[in-house]
């Protein structure tokens, strides 16, 4: 129970280390050779191991403590970094992160794991022979102390030997066998260092076989002789220990001994150099930061109401206090704002895997090249936008990038390039995939929409290319002529579409075809306030968000034209129809006047106007939802509360535009 | 919960002339009438919403969700904001005036003959001195909204 509280912590700092693990992983296939990025994995899977250790996942614990084993083979040289052992550390990764999953959505973290887990193990005996000559060399590994104290009786006239003790398998009391071997040892000269320690030999934490270095000036055959006196010891083998050999790797030993000096203050070394790179942070709540937002526009809405009424006092010092705070407030409001702003970095960081992952599914050579991951954007879009991007690479990589062979006939290099850029460009955020590969053929496009029925035959002949290209986001389309398991189910870019309009923001296609595609995703940089044209229907308010506001104008009865049982108004040479409030959300009328105000708005290539009695005025507002208890309204996006206190709501245009 | 088995304190409301009852863990806050924004759209029972603390909260009508007779509203009137889940609504009620600690055996299930709509919101009738209360079923109240 009392690991609750430890629970989320540990969630967090995982994936934290995961996700290291992962960009550490990919940094490593592009330079096999650099042990500070070896490192820097085992130290994220060690730690992790840890934690999962003492929060009681088995699984956890065993699966990185493989990983390690691994890892720690490449640092000390003895397996090289190939693809297979990339692959075997990935599907370890992938199983951690499972697990890691299941715990955060309050499993147990319970996983098979004996698939990855045998690979790490086929991997370690892999390479069978230089890691036997490995172990020869130096099945313990000395610390400087250690090593100082060998070469000391080395040049004293002794003879260090390392001696591996084996015990027999039915040997029922270990520790007094050992401590009978330790006695006949210290007879026979002086014991540096023993693996397991003495206190482990002690309680019995060992197999069947240990090792013990040993100064001495004695025969190698005479020591193997007297510990062979012990009785239920099966075999003693004595070695000549190599110091050039254990010197070697004195830095890997350094960093693999836990209990270390030397590798304590570089690993701390090593952490302050980190600490002073990247900033401090703590993590706070998401859920924390709402309720702050949400005490400050309460806050918001008395300053209002302060400011009105220091106007009609119109007393100085209060009209002086009133600004100050007024000033101040508005300084706290950017503040929490940006609190709220997360890099986009969180999202892109799980691309370069599943790029990796599809392009070899896929048989094609890609690489992704990533710009702008430290564009911020608000969290509730961070949350919302990893699924449509992924969505789009997916397609690029299926659709875009050709297969080398093709690449090949066209002079193209054989690797396709694909590139994720996000930057800030005004109120917004724009984050844009660019693939060199095929483009997008509008004929092929036409021909499917109109096999599909999605145009008509007249329709087609007048669409620009954008329109055309806007097609394949269309609901039904699908041009992969072979479906597969990435994309081409036809029910991809229709919701990539939908979910980013749905935020608030639009997608536009360019392409040119053979040579590639750019999808451009725009989007709000927060959800949280928006801009809008607060109207009034009769009594009740609605707001109006300015993304969509093209302009407002009066308009007289007798401007109204009627077609198709629609009122249309003429706008600029423009057929707009008309949309009247009232009428869409009941609103009571009461007196009907003959000018009208309406409001042009847009949604992608339509216009409509929307009639209300009158203008109130533009406002920031805060966007807030109706709560999971009305659920969707029709054309209806959301609330907020204005000035006075009241709820006003969002008119939701895009669902008002046919 | 082990409290439920002996006593249960409930916040007792008035809606025409009778008296209902939740249980008071479900129970927020009560509020005076405020402004409520109507919705449009949606169910005739939800009122619209109200700015509670800077939260927009849903305003249901007891008496339009019962489909009992329309009453005004005057200085009695309460909005009664409770929990149930994840969902945060308001309830409109004619008074709200009391707290109190039910025994478990006072309580007994919904009578068989009641033959009224609100009859599928009820989940007991607890006899309190000689005052007869309706507990209601909130779960129930709150199913289909929109």
């Amino acid at each position: 129970m009392e690991m609750n509280q430890y629970l989320e912590v540990f969630i967090e700092e995982s994936k934290d280390h995961l996700q290291n693990c992962n960009t550490q992983m990919l940094e490593l296939e592009k330079n096999p050779g650099d042990i500070a990025i070896v490192n820097e994995i085992f130290r994220s899977a060690h730690t992790l191991k840890g934690m999962s250790a003492t929060m009681g996942y088995e699984d956890l614990a065993s699966l990185t403590h493989n990983m390690e084993n691994v890892l720690d083979d490449i640092r000390n040289g003895k397996l090289s970094v190939t693809t297979a052992v990339m692959d075997a550390l990935f599907s370890a990764v992938d199983d951690l992160e499972d697990m890691t999953a299941s715990i955060a959505s309050g499993g147990d973290g319970k996983k098979d794991v004996s698939r990855s887990l045998s690979l790490l193990e086929a991997i370690q005996k892999g390479e069978p022979a230089p890691k036997a000559a490995a172990e020869n060399n130096s099945s313990i590994q000395y610390d400087e102390f250690e090593r100082t104290v060998i070469e000391q009786s080395l040049e004293q006239g002794y003879i260090a030997y390392e001696l591996t003790v084996k015990l027999k398998d039915d040997c029922l009391l270990k520790a007094a066998r050992v401590y009978m071997v330790f006695e006949v040892l210290e007879k026979i000269g002086e014991v540096i260092k023993s693996n397991p320690t003495v206190d482990q030999l002690e309680e019995e934490n060992f197999d069947q076989h240990f090792c013990v270095t040993l100064a001495s000036k004695e025969e190698k055959d005479f020591i193997e002789k007297s510990v062979l006196k012990v009785s239920e010891v099966e075999s003693a083998e004595a070695a000549e220990v190599n110091l050039e050999a254990v010197e070697e790797k004195p830095k890997a030993a350094q960093e693999a001994a836990v209990t270390n000096e030397a590798a304590v203050v570089e690993e701390s070394a090593k952490e302050t150099q980190k600490q002073a790179v990247s900033n401090k942070t703590i993590r706070v709540n998401i859920d924390r930061l709402d309720v702050l937002m949400n005490l400050f526009e309460e806050l918001v809405i008395d300053r209002g109401r302060l400011e009105q009424i220091s106007k009609e006092l119109n007393h100085g010092e209060l009209n002086e206090t009133v600004e100050r705070m007024s000033r101040i407030s508005g300084d706290l409001q950017s503040i929490i704002l940006t609190m709220r702003m997360v890099p986009v970095e969180t999202v892109f960081n799980r691309f370069p895997r599943m790029v990796r992952q599809l392009a070899r599914d896929l048989d094609k050579q890609i690489s992704l090249e990533i710009s702008g991951q430290d564009t911020e954007l608000d969290r509730t879009v961070i949350d919302e936008i990893g699924d449509p991007l992924v969505h789009l690479l997916r397609n690029a990589l299926d659709h875009g990038i050709e297969s080398p062979a093709a690449r090949r006939e066209k002079g193209k290099p054989e690797e396709g390039t694909i590139q994720l850029r996000a930057y800030h460009s005004g109120n917004h955020v724009f984050i844009e995939i660019e693939d060199d590969g095929a483009g997008i053929s509008k004929e092929k496009v036409l021909s499917k929409a109109l096999s599909r029925g999605i145009v008509t035959e007249e329709q087609a002949k007048t669409l620009t290319d954008s329109q055309v290209y806007e097609l394949i986001m269309a609901s039904g389309f699908s041009t992969a002529e072979t479906i597969s398991d990435i994309s081409g189910r036809g029910v991809g870019l229709d919701v990539v579409k939908t979910t980013i309009e749905s935020l608030g923001g639009s997608i536009t296609i360019h392409s040119t075809e053979g040579q590639g595609s750019i999808f451009s995703v725009q989007l709000p940089l927060t959800l949280s306030i928006i801009s809008v044209m607060l109207v009034e229907v009769e009594e009740e308010k609605f707001a109006i968000p300015l993304s969509s506001i093209i302009e407002t104008a009066i308009v007289k009865d007798e401007e109204i034209l009627h077609a198709h049982n629609q009122r249309v108004i003429d706008f600029r040479g423009k057929v707009v129809p008309l949309v009247f409030l009232n009428e869409t959300f009941d609103v009571k009328k009461e007196n009907t006047e003959d000018i009208h105000s309406v409001i042009i708005v847009r949604k992608g290539e339509k216009l409509a106007g929307l009639v209300v009695d009158s203008f109130i005025g533009q406002q920031e507002v805060v966007l807030k939802s109706l709560g999971d208890y009305l659920g969707n309204v029709f054309a209806i996006s959301g609330a907020t509360i204005l000035g006075d206190g009241q709820v006003a709501l969002i008119v939701d245009c895009n669902a008002l535009i046919q | 919960m082990s409290n439920q088995d002996h006593d249960l304190k409930v916040i007792v409301f008035q809606l025409v002339n009778k008296e209902y009852a939740v249980p008071v863990q479900n129970v927020q806050s009560i509020e005076k009438v405020m402004h409520i924004t109507r919705v449009p759209g949606v169910p005739s029972y939800v009122r619209g919403v109200v700015n509670l603390r800077g939260v927009v909260t849903p305003i249901i009508d007891l008496r339009k969700r019962f489909s009992l007779e329309d009453g005004t509203e005057d200085e009695h009137t309460r909005i009664i904001i409770v929990n149930i889940g994840d969902i945060e609504v308001g309830f409109i009620v004619d008074s709200a005036n009391d707290v109190l600690d039910l025994s478990s055996d006072s309580i007994e299930p919904q009578p068989n003959v009641v033959g009224s709509i609100e009859a599928d919101f009820i989940e007991g009738v607890a006899k309190n001195d000689r005052r007869l209360l309706i507990l209601l079923q909130l779960d129930k109240v709150l199913e289909n909204a929109a």
